[in-house]
Formats: structure tokens, C-alpha cells, sequence
């Protein structure tokens, strides 16, 4: 079966039903898991109990950039391919980055309160990551409030490709800038610089995050193309009135 | 489990997670129902998609 097939929206929603339960239940048991190592880890030396809020904090991070990720991919076939799940993936995803971006920030403020003195700093890191969810608030404008769906999409794509320059701003901006943000202490030169204690209950509960993104993610793209059958079919029985008056 | 001086910021951390993330569920599951609802109720109007009445899948 060539690949193309697969992305036939209802062969797509055939999938999606039979993996969807799945997904649920081995997002619920890595939390379960992930939550039981965090209530065992111990605090770190400098930072004490706080340190458990990086098991929220880091995860949200890494997926709001990997969802904004998987949008730039959706805008690309939205754009060349004008695949119809493409643009069915990049709107489901839209929503589901912002909360995680959301989730980011909260939980870094609140994290940076009793370590750095402050909830927020104008810096590089923080700036870069706000600029993120203001562009994800920006496509879900244009996804839901185009009057022409088509135009839209192509909109919320377009916005989707160029706001993806901002994803290596965000990873390199601990490096290149002064912030009062850490920089990178997992994937680095010479090996994470956490000790396995905190770093496995941290790897475990990123698992349950991006679990967790597919999980939401596919349902969420069956409910746009349901969304999508209705608009269409709505525009039958619209037609088919019209008809029958004439 | 000891949170220590800190653990107002450490429960409004987990909180508003399990807020945001909850909202995101909820918001996904009734959007299902509503769409299965409304599909419903088109289709015992008698309303076909096109593809149906071709036999073919919808792209």
C-alpha cells in the first residue's frame, strides 16, 4: 500500500479509532510511572523540593517546540502538497502547543520566583519562548476566524513556516545571549549534567508529555475532519434546499 | 514528602498543569460528541456526502 494511502482522512480515522484507546492507556500508566519517581526523587542540593517543578516545566517546553515543529511539517504539505490532512494535522496541533506553551511559562515563572528572586525577566529564553505562544495564539486567529477555511489554512500555514525561525532562537538563546535561564544541561557537549536520580523521573514524565501530544493530537485531527464532514455535508443540504425552491 | 518552604509554588505548579491539561481533555472529548452528534443528525435528515455516493473515500 503506497504511503499516500495512509493519509486518507478515512482510512486515517479507521487507524486513529483502533490505536487511539491504546495511546490513552500508555500515556496514563508512563504518568503514573513518572509521577511515582518524582514523589521518590530527591531534592537537588541548591534548588531543594523546587526541582520537582522541572518535571512539568522541561517536558511543556520540549513539546511546545516539537508541536510547533510538527505544524512547520503540516504547513509544508499544506502549501506544496495541499494534502488535506496535512492541513487537518497543523490546525489540530495549534491548540495543543499553546497549552503546552502555556503550561511552560506558568511553570516557569512560578519555578523562577523562589530561585532567581522574580516570576519574569526580559531576557533571551523567556522573550523568545513568550514570542511562541503569541504565534501560536496568532494561528489559532486564523484558524478560527477566516471566513474562507482555505485561505485560512493557507494563512495559519505560511505563519507556521516563518514563525519556525524562532524554534532555534529559543534553543540557542541560553548560549548566545546573557539570561538569567540555565543553559542546556541535558543535550550538551560532554553528556547531561544531571544526575540519574532526577534525570530518569525527568525522561519518564517527557515520554508521558509527548504520549500524551499524540494522544490529544490524533484525537484532536479526528475531530476536524468530523468538523469537516459536517461543513460539507451542511453545504449539500443547503444546496439541495436551494435547488428544491427553484 | 517534604516540600519545603517553597511548596505553594511547587503545588501551583502541578495544579495549573492539571488544570490547563484537563481543559485541553474535556475540551477535545465534548468537541467528539458534539461532531458525532451533529453527523448524527444530519444523516437521519438524509444527508449523504458526496463520497458516499460515489463509493469512494473522502481526501
Amino acid at each position: 500500500m503506497p504511503i499516500i494511502d495512509l493519509a486518507n482522512p478515512t482510512r486515517f480515522l479507521s487507524i486513529v479509532n483502533r490505536v487511539l484507546p491504546w495511546l490513552a492507556a500508555a500515556t496514563v500508566l508512563v504518568f503514573a510511572f513518572g509521577l511515582a519517581r518524582i514523589m521518590n526523587a530527591p531534592d537537588d542540593y541548591q534548588q531543594g523540593a523546587t526541582v520537582k517543578i522541572m518535571y512539568l516545566h522541561v517536558p511543556a517546553a520540549w513539546l511546545s517546540m516539537m508541536c510547533w515543529g510538527v505544524m512547520t511539517v503540516a504547513a509544508l504539505g499544506t502549501l506544496v502538497w495541499r494534502h488535506p490532512l496535512s492541513d487537518v494535522a497543523g490546525k489540530a496541533a495549534a491548540p495543543i502547543g499553546a497549552a503546552f506553551t502555556f503550561i511552560c511559562l506558568i511553570t516557569g515563572s512560578l519555578w523562577g520566583r523562589p530561585t532567581w528572586g522574580t516570576y519574569w525577566v526580559w531576557d533571551a529564553r523567556l522573550t523568545s519562548m513568550l514570542v511562541l505562544f503569541l504565534l501560536y495564539l496568532g494561528v489559532l486567529a486564523l484558524y478560527w476566524t477566516a471566513e474562507d477555511p482555505g485561505r485560512g489554512s493557507r494563512a495559519a500555514a505560511i505563519l507556521a513556516l516563518v514563525g519556525a525561525i524562532n524554534i532555534p532562537i529559543i534553543k540557542f538563546s541560553v548560549e548566545y545571549w546573557n539570561t538569567l535561564h540555565q543553559p542546556a544541561s541535558l543535550f550538551r557537549r560532554g553528556g547531561s549534567a544531571i544526575d540519574p536520580s532526577i534525570l530518569i523521573p525527568l525522561l519518564v514524565m517527557a515520554g508521558g508529555f509527548t504520549l500524551l501530544f499524540f494522544t490529544l493530537h490524533f484525537a484532536a485531527m479526528r475531530n476536524e475532519i468530523l468538523r469537516r464532514r459536517v461543513r460539507s455535508m451542511r453545504l449539500i443540504q443547503a444546496q439541495e434546499l436551494a435547488e428544491a425552491r427553484t | 514528602m517534604n516540600l519545603g518552604p517553597h511548596a505553594d509554588f511547587i503545588i501551583a505548579s502541578y495544579a495549573v498543569t492539571v488544570f490547563v491539561i484537563g481543559s485541553l481533555i474535556a475540551w477535545i472529548v465534548l468537541d467528539y460528541s458534539a461532531q458525532r452528534r451533529i453527523l448524527g443528525n444530519l444523516e437521519d435528515q438524509g444527508v449523504t456526502r458526496r463520497s458516499r455516493r460515489t463509493g469512494k473515500d473522502e481526501r
